[in-house]
Parts: C-alpha cells; sequence; structure tokens
C-alpha cells in the first residue's frame, strides 16, 4: 500500500524521469540524426518538468499580490525554465540545421553510412 | 570606487556580446573583423583591472540590476576567477591578429562576418562562465558559449567538420541538460542559486537530504565532464579539433575546456566541499584514476596518429588529465598544480596550434607527412612550435615543468610515491609523440609539401612567437602564474588545506 502512495504522491516525479531516461535512450540507442534530435528534445523537456513539478504549491496562485489570496507558486523556476526552453529552441535549431548540411554533404543522415563514406576518421 | 570602475564586471560580458551584434549587422567580413579586434583587444584591459581589484581589495562584487544577492544575480570576481577572465580575454586577444589571414584563407568570404560573430559570442559566454557567480547563469553562458562553438567548429573547410559539430553538440548538450537536473536538485534542497549561498546553506540541507545532495553532484560532475572532456567522455574531442578552423582551434584548446574546469572547481571545493567530504567517499580517488586513465590512455593514442592536430588534440586529453588529477588530490599543491596547469596548458596549446594554423596556412596540410623537414622552411614558427612541445612534456626551463613540479610535490604530500613514479612515466609517453613531431620537423629531408613552405605573415607569426615566448618566461618567472594559483588554491581551500 505503502509503494502505491509513494508512487501516486510523487507520480509527477515518475513521468519527469520516464521522459528523461527515454530521451536520453533515444539519443544513445538511434543513428539517424533527426532521431537522435527528437530524443535530445525529450530529454530537454523532461527538466522543464523537474525545475516546474516542485514550484507548484498546493492551493497556490499565480504569483500576484492581492489581498485575497495569501498562498503564491514560486514563480522563479517558471523563469529559468522560459531561459532553458530558449536554450532549447536553439540547440535543436541549430542541431537541425547541421543535419540538413550533413545530408548536403553525405547523402544521408544515418550515422553509420556517414560514417562508411570517410574511412579515416 | 565610481563610474565606469564599479561596471567592469557586467563591462566584461557586455562588450563582446554588443560586439557580437555588430559584427552581425556588418555583412563585410572585413568589418566584421575591426570590430572583433578592438573588443578583443579591450577585454585583457579590463581583465587585467578586475584581476588587480580582487587582489588588492578581496573579491569584486556586482549586482545585476541592483537587486541584492541572493535575489538577484551577482556576479563575483575572485582570485581564481579573475586568473581564468585574464586568461581567456589574454588568449582571444593574442589570437585576432592571427585571424585575419588564417579565417581569409579557411572560411568562405560570405561567412566571415558570422565567423567573427560567432566568436566573439563564445568569447562572451566564457567570460561570462567566469564572471557569473550565480549557478543558473553560469549555465545560460555555458550554453552561449557552446553553440556559438559548434558554429565555429562546422565552419571548419572538411566535410567532417559538420560531423564533429554535430556529435559534439549531442554531446554537450546532454553535458549542459546534466548540469541543469544538478542544479534544479541544489535549488529544490538549499533555495538558492547563487553560488557562494548555496554553500552556506548546504551543509544544513546536507542533514536533511543527503541523497539528493549526492544526486545533485553527480550530475554536476558528469555534466561538466562532458564539457571539459574529462576521460571518458572526451570523445567528442578529436575530431571537433581536428576539424575546426585553425583559429577556432587554438582557441577552443587554450581556453573552453578551460572554462568548464574552472566551474568544476568552483563547485567541487567551493560548493559541495563545504558538505562533504570527498575522501570519505573516494570520490577523490575515482577523479584520480580517471585522470590516469587520460594520461596514458589518451598520450598513448596520440603518438599513433598521422593528422598532428589529432595527435595534439589526443594530447589535450591527456594533458586535461593532470589538470583534473591536481583537483582530485584535494591539498594545496595538487589544486595550485592545476590551477597554474590550466594556464600553463593554454600557452602552450595555443602556441602549438597558432603554429599548425601557420601550416595549414602554407601548405595546407597538417599530416605527419607532409610536415617532414619543414623546420628549415619555417624557422621561426617551428621553434615556437618546439618550445612548446617541449612545454608539454614537462622539461625544466618551460612553463610545463612548474605544472608537474607542483603535481610531483601534491602527489609527495599525499605520500603517493606510486602517483609520482606514474606523473614522470605519463611525462615520458608525451616524450615520445613530441620527439616524433621534432625527429619529422627538423631531422628529415624536406619533402615536396613543405618545400613550398616559409615562415607565415608577421600577424600570424608574432602571436605564435609571444604564446611561444611565454612557455618559456613564466617558466622561469612564475609570481604571475604559480603566485596568483597559489593564493587562489589557499582561499579554495579555506581551512581544510
Amino acid at each position: 500500500m505503502e509503494a502505491i502512495e509513494t508512487f501516486i504522491n510523487h507520480y509527477n516525479y515518475v513521468i519527469t524521469i520516464f521522459l528523461m531516461m527515454g530521451g536520453l535512450y533515444i539519443v544513445i540507442a538511434r543513428g539517424n540524426m533527426v532521431k537522435k534530435l527528437v530524443g535530445l528534445s525529450i530529454f530537454q523537456t523532461s527538466v522543464y518538468l523537474l525545475f516546474i513539478t516542485p514550484a507548484k504549491i498546493l492551493e497556490g496562485t499565480a504569483p500576484i499580490l492581492d489581498p485575497a489570496y495569501s498562498v503564491y507558486s514560486n514563480p522563479l523556476p517558471h523563469v529559468l525554465i522560459l531561459t532553458a526552453i530558449v536554450v532549447g529552441v536553439a540547440t535543436i535549431a541549430l542541431g537541425l540545421a547541421l543535419t540538413a548540411l550533413v545530408n548536403d554533404a553525405y547523402g544521408s543522415i544515418e550515422e553509420d553510412e556517414i560514417l562508411a563514406k570517410d574511412p579515416e576518421s | 570606487m565610481n563610474g565606469i570602475l564599479a561596471q567592469l564586471p557586467i563591462l566584461q560580458v557586455v562588450v563582446p556580446l554588443f560586439g557580437a551584434l555588430l559584427a552581425a549587422f556588418f555583412r563585410r567580413g572585413s568589418t566584421a573583423y575591426v570590430v572583433a579586434l578592438i573588443v578583443s583587444w579591450l577585454m585583457p584591459v579590463i581583465s587585467g583591472l578586475l584581476l588587480w581589484q580582487a587582489m588588492t581589495t578581496g573579491p569584486v562584487s556586482y549586482h545585476l540590476g541592483g537587486w541584492e544577492p541572493p535575489w538577484g544575480i551577482e556576479y563575483r570576481i575572485d582570485v581564481l576567477s579573475g586568473l581564468v577572465l585574464m586568461l581567456i580575454s589574454a588568449v582571444g586577444a593574442l589570437i585576432m591578429p592571427f585571424a585575419w589571414h588564417s579565417v581569409a584563407a579557411e572560411v568562405d568570404a560570405d561567412r566571415q562576418s558570422w565567423f567573427y560573430c560567432m566568436y566573439l559570442l563564445c568569447l562572451t559566454g566564457l567570460l561570462g562562465i567566469a564572471a557569473t557567480g550565480d549557478a543558473f547563469n553560469a549555465f545560460v553562458f555555458l550554453e552561449i558559449s557552446s553553440l556559438s562553438t559548434y558554429v565555429l567548429i562546422a565552419l571548419g573547410h572538411d566535410r567532417r567538420a559538420l560531423l564533429a559539430a554535430f556529435q559534439y553538440l549531442i554531446m554537450g548538450t546532454i553535458g549542459a541538460t546534466f548540469y541543469v537536473i544538478g542544479i534544479g536538485l541544489l535549488y529544490v534542497t538549499t533555495g538558492s542559486l547563487n553560488i557562494a549561498d548555496i554553500a552556506s546553506r548546504l551543509p544544513g540541507a546536507f542533514v536533511v537530504q543527503p541523497h539528493a545532495i549526492f544526486a545533485a553532484l553527480a550530475f554536476i560532475a558528469v555534466g561538466l565532464g562532458l564539457k571539459l572532456a574529462i576521460f571518458p567522455l572526451h570523445v567528442w574531442l578529436p575530431n571537433a579539433y581536428a576539424y575546426a578552423p585553425s583559429v577556432v582551434t587554438a582557441f577552443l584548446a587554450a581556453t573552453s575546456t578551460k572554462a568548464a574546469i574552472y566551474l568544476l572547481i568552483r563547485f567541487a571545493y567551493g560548493v559541495f566541499g563545504e558538505a562533504i567530504d570527498f575522501r570519505t567517499l573516494a570520490i577523490d580517488e575515482f577523479v584520480m584514476v580517471l585522470s590516469l586513465a587520460a594520461m596514458f590512455v589518451a598520450a598513448f593514442v596520440a603518438i599513433f596518429q598521422t593528422n598532428v592536430k589529432r595527435m595534439l588534440a589526443y594530447s589535450s586529453v591527456s594533458q586535461i588529465g593532470y589538470i583534473t588529477l591536481g583537483i582530485g588530490m584535494a591539498n594545496k599543491a595538487g589544486l595550485t598544480g592545476a590551477i597554474v596547469h590550466l594556464v600553463n596548458h593554454a600557452m602552450m596549446k595555443g602556441a602549438l596550434f597558432l603554429a599548425l594554423g601557420a601550416v595549414v596556412f602554407r601548405i595546407d596540410s597538417v599530416k605527419i607527412d607532409d610536415l617532414a623537414g619543414i623546420g628549415r622552411r619555417m624557422p621561426w614558427t617551428m621553434t615556437a612550435f618546439t618550445v612548446a612541445g617541449f612545454g608539454l612534456v614537462g622539461t625544466p626551463g618551460t612553463v610545463g615543468f612548474i605544472s608537474k613540479w607542483f603535481l610531483v610535490i601534491g602527489a609527495l604530500d599525499d605520500s603517493s610515491w606510486l602517483l609520482v613514479f606514474l606523473i614522470v612515466a605519463s611525462s615520458l609517453l608525451s616524450l615520445v609523440y613530441v620527439g616524433r613531431l621534432v625527429e619529422v620537423i627538423w631531422f628529415r629531408d624536406t619533402g615536396p609539401a613543405a618545400a613550398r613552405a616559409s615562415d607565415p605573415p608577421p600577424s600570424m607569426l608574432v602571436p605564435t612567437l609571444m604564446l611561444g615566448a611565454a612557455v618559456i618566461y613564466f617558466g622561469i618567472d612564475t609570481t604571475w602564474t604559480a603566485g596568483i594559483a597559489e593564493r587562489a588554491a589557499t582561499i579554495l581551500l579555506g581551512g581544510r588545506g
């Protein structure tokens, strides 16, 4: 019973860890450059959840001062994650641009095929 | 203190950032170059003033937007960060004159303004890492420098540069994300993002949630380990260095891994050291074993490389091993050795890669066979190359000797004769690859490729020679390197040294 209760109380962390490991697995296991970037994106997104989850306070409202409310959510993690999202977008955009250039140069985005075309590296 | 002097810490970051914007607006490569040149020559002045302030009046604290720390972002420059700032900006300033001919030869004309834009962004990021006192702000700068680095590498002429950049992008992003996860765990447990504030709250939080803090330590150490290419997380480095434009290789080898090492030292000693005794967990031994593996395996791989750029890239992995070895020793002499080697290695690899850049400029090849007898054709360049090469080995009279001297003393303080033996033995391995290069360059008959070569124009030769001269000068007068490093190590170890 206790295990189930812990699981339900922390289900958001379970989802976060699942996405984190899933994303990382895709990055490592897939040779297709676009799929690698998809995995990377999932991995990064899980971290957004990791930050946002503890910022939510039960019964808390948006952090705008108002006499009617006394409990607020923590705004700082949201701001941090806005920054992290920008970094993530830039990373994926650059990764896709590089993938397009690799496709022009090699005619493929499969890592094993590309490596076979440059035997000495 | 008032006026512009009080704003120095933020100018350190804002000047290159706006320089990058300007460089992007001027679509002409030559105009962008002038912007980059002015900015990179301004930086050492600012860093020098900051380091001087940190040395004489203690840490410089700057509150962004007037918000008091720990709520606002604080820029904090102490002796260690001042030294790293000085190193990065000095290398950046030295490399810029070299860049003019080298970039013109290696990067397409319509991309040159973007090259300088990216170079300035990279400078912004690296300087920001050293200047900031905020853990999350450090992540943003880490990513600014990394993203611009991926672009700089991808600008290399060889199509393999694209692959190297992509590989680095994947590994670097995983590293940065690990770092943010670690910061998230620290934030949840301590409620702060200011590095000094985290450090003061950590012992209390450690009593309540030791596991979360261990996890944070693991994530931050592995994340930064990826960025600084600690063995065995170094696989991105050889290709990235080998196929990037020559100027970029010299700049990266001298500065970018160093900024990540700085951050690791900051977290290991300035934050986690407050709560966790590394010795009881054998973390120090773990780091030392990895460092020794880097020193031997990477040096061994370097011996068999035929591409000289790749050879020196593997040598970088092995030299980073010395730095992390000193960090792992966790005593004063060892940590001093690590910090001083951080600076010294930058000079040596800067000189080596600039000299190689001159070779690429003349004969467009870095194959070891094409370098046969090139010493007689490019005597000045190759003299700087050889001096820096012997520095890597640790010859007395060069900076490499100073670093190894401190590391050996650190090993003796641990009364570990085995470690002393291994440090000396790995130097012999570096003697093998440096010796191989020296033999080819000076004692072989001049080959057909090298016959076309001659010393490069002064704008390329002078920076190379200056770094080569620095390898000898700072090997004799160590006031500015080892002296400052020792002060920084004493502060970091606090009462625990």
